[in-house]
């Protein structure tokens, strides 16, 4: 059995450790690195010629304390089964990002973020406390901001590399309603959306947008905005695990260009302009995880694999968001998963988390030299922007962009296990 | 809300049955294993899924003397079985328990001896209960004696035919008893083995298990059911041809 990242790119090989149980001790003989559900996209989760400690076993719950709504739980719980269990008895994630395909101990490795990040912060935010084992001494220490707090800080958006979490303690949302009402508004320019994000930090919790790389014929970029707020109408409804619909094969490598991006990005923009509308009912499920119905939707983008690129630009600095989109442009590089959305105020509190105040887009990209060199440039941007990139989706970032973005990685390095490396940290190193 | 009663509660599919069956129920479980700590780890998980009450008790089934007074124990807990799961057993290493009687003991053991025993003890309740379903998870290993398992294979086998025996006892009492044939699946008993695609998962075959508990089954199953077609063509190969299939 092998394991990859969600990108498909690059390929490692590696030891694999199953975890069924806690572990009394931690191997050294090797580097390890935990390894949740793989829905990081780059090498962050792989550890080339090193092993992999596999936690999708340590799904256990420990506890759940209904009074604070706080579930103590070992760290390879996924989010998918949080939600079966807790959503009939009035309880969300506080925080989830764009898949329910993720470990509890994968989301504090990279300090998650959601379309609620203007409201409630990261997942960081939420986590109470977590046990962490590490190798030298070999030791289990509870860490949260008053017990080994440098740690706990380190550990939140750590890229697995401070220790093996062993279980965690978040805090769940109480909701009304498993649904959500959302509002669907297209908009013809970056000038609307920020409108859009601005008048909807206010009043709605979720807020999110779909853009359209290609500029219109007016030089452009049109998109849909996406916000809401859980319904109260007491219906808590859970998704069907399903597992129908798949890309059953690695698609060819030409499937997705040009032509087809924009063919599919002129069906997606019409398909929601007739549908836009306001305070629109829907599950949980269709608003958080549309990609989710697609089980293994990453090999359209064929077997050469792709690349996912996050940056976030500060507001005082946007201009640079006009910049990315011409040079994705000139680059007729377009990406049919174009994600926009303004983080808020709130601090991260991980040492190394992604999310900064300012406006984030998320693109993806197969995987090929002139992708290489069309997001080289957009770094180029994001370094000028004073922006950063998010590591969880990186297969290709250079040491000097990564130290531009994330000047503390010297500090954050005492933090760091001994026996624990990755791919991605000796990419970077 | 089912009484069930696991034995070789730490068991990867035994743990994935306690889930499944948690779907649309709260059950009261009775936990026999041997690791005190992991049926802790598994009480609180069953629990924060919405169990009723949970109980464990931690003893080496291989100690036989004590089958009594642990079925004893935990008809005194749950009052009534609903389900009984037997689910513990080893693989054991083949090529050196060919020049080990100990080892090969404690595989037939382990999978056959201590499963005969508590069960005869289990019978005996559940005939006067005069309702209830035993499950035991056997294997496709015990249709035809294999190179590389034929000890374990052998174990397997004489609990598939001690339970054809058992069920022709409890039918007149309204006991089921099924027999569970497993194909492979990926659990820690079988972590060293590279996985293809014949390979189940221990959710996969949970589902299927609770729904033949559901309703009340009692024959015996091959799970997933594709292995019945497989053993078949396996049972038929003249010995020729098997002798000759190293690989298996
Ligand atoms: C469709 C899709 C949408 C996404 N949307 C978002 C989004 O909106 N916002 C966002 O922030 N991210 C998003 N992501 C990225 C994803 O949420 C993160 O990469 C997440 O960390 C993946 O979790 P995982 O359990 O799969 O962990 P992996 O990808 O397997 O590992 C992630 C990191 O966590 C570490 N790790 C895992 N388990 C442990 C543990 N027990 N102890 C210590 N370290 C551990 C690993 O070493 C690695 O560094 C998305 C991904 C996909 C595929
Ligand atoms: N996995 C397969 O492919 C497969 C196929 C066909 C049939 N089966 C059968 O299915 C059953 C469950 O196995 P599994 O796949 O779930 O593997 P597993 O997770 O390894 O479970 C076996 C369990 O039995 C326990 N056990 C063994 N001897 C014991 C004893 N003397 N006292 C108490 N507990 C004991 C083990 O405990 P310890 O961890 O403490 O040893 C272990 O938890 C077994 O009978 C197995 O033979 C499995």
């Amino acid at each position: 059995m092998t394991k990859s990242s969600w990108g498909h790119y690059p390929k490692t090989t590696q030891n694999l450790q199953f975890l069924h149980w806690p572990p009394k001790q931690l191997p050294t003989h090797q580097t390890i690195l935990p390894y949740g559900l793989g829905r990081s996209y780059g090498d962050s989760c792989l550890n080339d010629q090193g092993t992999l400690l596999i936690t999708e076993k340590l799904n256990r719950f420990i506890d759940f304390d209904p009074s604070s709504g706080v579930l103590h739980s070992e760290a390879g719980v996924t989010l998918e089964d949080i939600l079966l269990q807790f959503v009939p008895r009035g309880w969300f994630l506080p925080v989830t990002p764009g898949t329910k395909f993720v470990t509890l101990g994968g989301a504090i490795a990279n300090d998650v973020h959601g379309k609620n990040h203007h409201a409630v912060g990261n997942w960081g935010h939420h986590i109470v406390e977590f046990t962490l084992m590490r190798t030298s001494p070999q030791e289990i220490l509870t860490c949260n901001p008053h017990q080994n707090a440098e740690l706990f800080y380190a550990t939140l958006g750590g890229l697995g590399l401070t220790g093996l979490i062993l279980s965690a303690k978040v805090k769940l949302k109480k909701i009304q309603s498993s649904q959500i009402k959302q509002d669907m508004i297209t908009f013809n320019n970056l000038h609307e959306f920020y409108r859009l994000s601005e008048e909807s930090c206010e009043g709605f919790e979720f807020n999110v947008a779909w853009v359209d790389c290609f500029k219109n014929s007016k030089q452009e970029n049109r998109g849909i905005f996406f916000r809401g707020n859980f319904d109260d109408n007491q219906i808590f409804e859970t998704h069907k695990p399903s597992r129908l619909l798949q890309v059953p094969f690695f698609l060819p490598n030409q499937t997705l260009n040009a032509f087809t991006v924009k063919a599919f990005n002129e069906l997606y923009f019409q398909m929601h302009r007739f549908k836009a509308g306001t305070n629109l009912t829907t599950s949980y499920n269709s608003f958080f995880y549309p990609l989710d119905a697609i089980h293994h939707w990453n090999k359209i983008y064929g077997i050469q694999g792709f690349y996912q690129y996050q940056c976030v630009i500060p507001l005082d600095n946007k201009a640079a968001l006009q910049d990315l989109f011409q040079e994705i442009s000139n680059f007729q590089q377009g990406s049919f998963l174009a994600v926009l959305k303004v983080f808020g105020r709130i601090k991260s509190l991980g040492m190394m988390s992604f999310p900064v105040e300012g406006v984030t887009l998320a693109l993806d990209f197969p995987v090929n030299p002139k992708s290489t060199e069309l997001l080289n440039r957009l770094d180029e941007i994001v370094m000028k922007a004073k922006g950063r990139v998010y590591i969880a989706k990186d297969a290709r970032m250079s040491q000097k962009a990564f130290l531009a973005y994330y000047p503390q990685f010297q500090n954050f390095l005492k933090y760091k296990d001994p026996a624990f490396s990755s791919s991605f940290l000796r990419r970077i190193s | 809300m089912k009484k069930i009663l696991i034995i070789g509660a730490t068991s990867a599919i035994a743990q994935a049955f306690c889930k499944r069956s948690l779907h649309n129920a709260q059950n009261d479980f009775y936990l026999i294993g041997r690791n005190a700590e992991q049926l802790e780890l598994i009480a609180n998980d069953l629990k924060v899924r919405g169990a009723q009450n949970v109980f464990v008790e931690a003893a080496d089934l291989n100690t036989f003397e004590q089958h009594e007074k642990l079925i004893e124990k935990a008809q005194n807990c749950l009052k009534n079985f609903d389900w009984v799961l037997v689910a513990h057993g080893v693989l054991g290493d083949q090529k050196s328990a060919e020049h080990n009687s100990h080892q090969t003991l404690e595989i037939i053991h382990s999978n056959y001896t201590s499963q005969a025993t508590l069960l005869n003890c289990i019978a005996d309740k559940m005939e006067k209960m005069g309702s209830g379903v035993i499950g035991v998870l056997s294997s496709v290993a015990g249709d035809r004696g294999r190179r590389s398992n034929y000890i374990y294979g052998s174990a397997k086998a004489a609990i598939t035919t001690f339970l054809s025996g058992l069920r022709v006892r409890l039918f007149k009492s309204n006991v089921q008893v099924l027999t569970i044939k497993m194909g492979f699946v990926d659990t820690p008993m079988t972590a060293q083995f590279s996985k293809g695609p014949l390979w189940t998962k221990p959710e996969t075959i949970a589902m299927e298990l609770v729904s033949l508990f559901e309703n009340k089954k009692n024959g015996e199953y091959y799970l997933p059911f594709f292995w019945r077609y497989i053993m078949l063509v396996i049972r038929l190969l003249p010995s020729f041809i098997f002798n000759k299939m190293n690989f298996l």
